[in-house]
């Protein structure tokens, strides 16, 4: 089954860290990389840009509205996502406490809707 | 009423008081109560609901009418009152009937000894019996002896709730369909199935055990509270060694977890720990209960692995660790358990006894076994084994993968720290 992983922060807690910290954080999301890959059931995943570069798209009584930046209200942001091959929910549970964004964010863990599902 | 009520009352209660004492009795009895009323009627599900209304009854009425003299004697009467209740007012709608049966459950109530019987241990025999699925039986036991919710389980063992809440409810089904006896079993079963049950109480000590810090109080408690079921096993059953053992090897790996972090809060490896940090106290209690098992002339898992904690504290006396000693013991596991696990502590064991091949050499042996692909123990064995090998690039893949598996940031800096280290 696949499972994504959307990695929820708080932007305005990063750049607070020390230096090395974050040096520390990539190293950490590479072995982190490595190990899904290693274990046959990474599909996919990016680091995404800072929510200051995102665009809100809806369309509400006909009007397309376009806004710049992410809603204000929310605190934490998606920061990235890593789209696995998991057995079952427990397993991409486990897989998602080993993200290294676990320490410090939250990790929210979907599953993904199979178009097969759906044909059913 | 309160006249009849009033024969049962210690003393004139206030309001708090009477909360106070249904809370405190709540907290002190809960899984003894679940184990007489489950252990009577052979379902667990039915008695955590009868105890939960009975709770509800002494909140109520406590407050108001005093506190009994026996408050656990009340709630078993009340909560088995109310079974019957639920089964009669699915037949008739007598509205009274519940009233009056409340009255004379408080005179059955005060008529009871004082001492109600501890059936604790057959609900444990009963949660960690053959036929429940061994992964759930530490769950059961969390949630039937100590009444933690289906909630904090998850979250402590790593699945959802919604799935722990409904294997706790698959396995409290099968135990009454399947007629799961609450006995503690006869001699020739009891060692494999009295194994399952320290299994169970380990596994729930282990997962608190793996949060050094107790910066997550669910975790911190969950090791108390398997420290606490330990000796409360330990107690029920005091002239088996195996619950000694157990006993023995929770104490000792409690004693040392304040020096597993450093004052920076980085993770600080057993052999590097600061023995003063030891509390000497629990070293003491738990070197004591190791000598009476000892006695008792029965070898089992739980004493070679306190044997093994042993060895490593031994290290506040004389300064050094005896790796010798600790590799035998863990060969003696080994042929006892046919563990993974054990086989690369063996491995780990030896390499610092002085034999890194023959540790290599026995990790190499488990490569084939998947399981071990995503268990961070082995990454991190094979990658300090490597490193005393002098294989810097080999050691460098294996960190990288028990980095990329470990959950907590201070193990994982650790991991790194010795990694950035190979390139020296």
């Amino acid at each position: 089954m696949r499972y994504m992983l959307f990695i929820h922060l708080d932007e305005s807690q990063m750049p607070k860290s020390p230096a090395d910290k974050g040096y520390e954080m990539l190293a950490a999301y590479g072995a982190y990389n490595e190990a899904l890959k290693k274990a046959g059931i990474y599909l996919a995943g990016d680091r995404l840009t800072p929510s200051a570069t995102t665009t809100q798209v809806r369309i509400a009584d006909g009007k397309t509205s376009v806004l710049d930046g992410p809603y204000a209200e929310t605190r934490e942001q998606i920061g990235g996502y890593y789209i696995i091959e998991a057995e079952d929910l427990d397993s991409a549970i486990a897989w998602a406490a080993r993200c290294p964004g676990a320490n410090h964010g939250t990790i929210e863990v979907r599953l993904i809707w199979e178009a097969t599902s759906v044909a059913q | 009423m309160g006249s009849d009520i009033g024969r049962a009352v210690k003393q004139p209660a206030t309001e708090s008081d009477g909360r106070a004492a249904a809370e405190a009795a709540a907290r002190r009895s809960y899984g003894k109560l679940v184990a007489i009323l489950a252990s009577r009627s052979g379902d667990v599900a039915a008695a955590e609901d009868a105890l939960a209304d009975a709770f509800a009854a002494a909140l109520e009425q406590w407050p108001v009418s005093g506190v009994p003299a026996n408050p656990e004697g009340w709630l078993v009467a009340v909560a088995q009152r109310r079974t019957v209740d639920a089964i009669r007012r699915r037949r008739t709608s007598a509205e009274g009937a519940a009233h009056l049966q409340l009255i004379a459950a408080e005179i059955e109530a005060s008529s009871m000894e004082d001492d109600l019987p501890d059936e604790r241990l057959r609900l444990m025999f009963a949660c960690a019996h053959p036929a429940i699925e061994p992964s759930i039986r530490a769950p059961l036991i969390l949630q039937t002896i100590l009444g933690f919710d289906a909630a904090v389980i998850a979250s402590a063992f790593l699945v959802s709730p919604a799935t722990m809440g409904q294997r706790l409810v698959r396995a409290k089904n099968r135990i009454r369909e399947a007629g799961i006896p609450f006995r503690i079993p006869e001699r020739d079963a009891l060692d494999e199935r009295l194994d399952a049950v320290l299994e169970a109480i380990y596994a729930a000590f282990a997962e608190g055990w793996a949060d050094p810090t107790g910066a997550e109080s669910r975790r911190r408690n969950l090791a108390t509270e398997g420290i606490w079921l330990g000796r409360l096993t330990a107690s029920l059953m005091p002239d088996e060694p195996e619950t000694l053992g157990l006993l023995a090897l929770m104490l000792f790996a409690e004693a040392r977890r304040a020096a597993r972090r450093d004052s920076n809060g980085d993770y600080v490896p057993l052999a590097e720990q600061d023995t003063k940090v030891w509390d000497s106290g629990l070293i003491d209690e738990a070197e004591g209960l190791l000598r009476r098992a000892g006695v008792m002339g029965k070898i089992g898992r739980y004493q070679l692995e306190a044997a093994v904690q042993s060895a490593h504290v031994a290290r506040r006396l004389t300064g050094e660790t005896d790796w010798q000693a600790i590799a035998r013991f863990y060969e003696a596991l080994s042929r006892m358990t046919q563990s993974p696990v054990v086989a690369i502590n063996h491995a780990v064991a030896l390499a610092h006894a002085g034999d890194t091949g023959a540790g290599l050499a026995l990790l190499g042996t488990l490569a084939d076994d998947k399981r071990l692909l995503t268990y961070q123990p082995y990454w991190a064995a094979r990658a300090e084994l490597l490193t005393l090998a002098q294989k810097p690039l080999e050691a460098h893949e294996a960190y990288g993968m028990a980095i990329g598996l470990e959950t907590d940031p201070a193990i994982r800096k650790f991991l790194q720290s010795r990694r950035a280290r190979l390139r020296n």
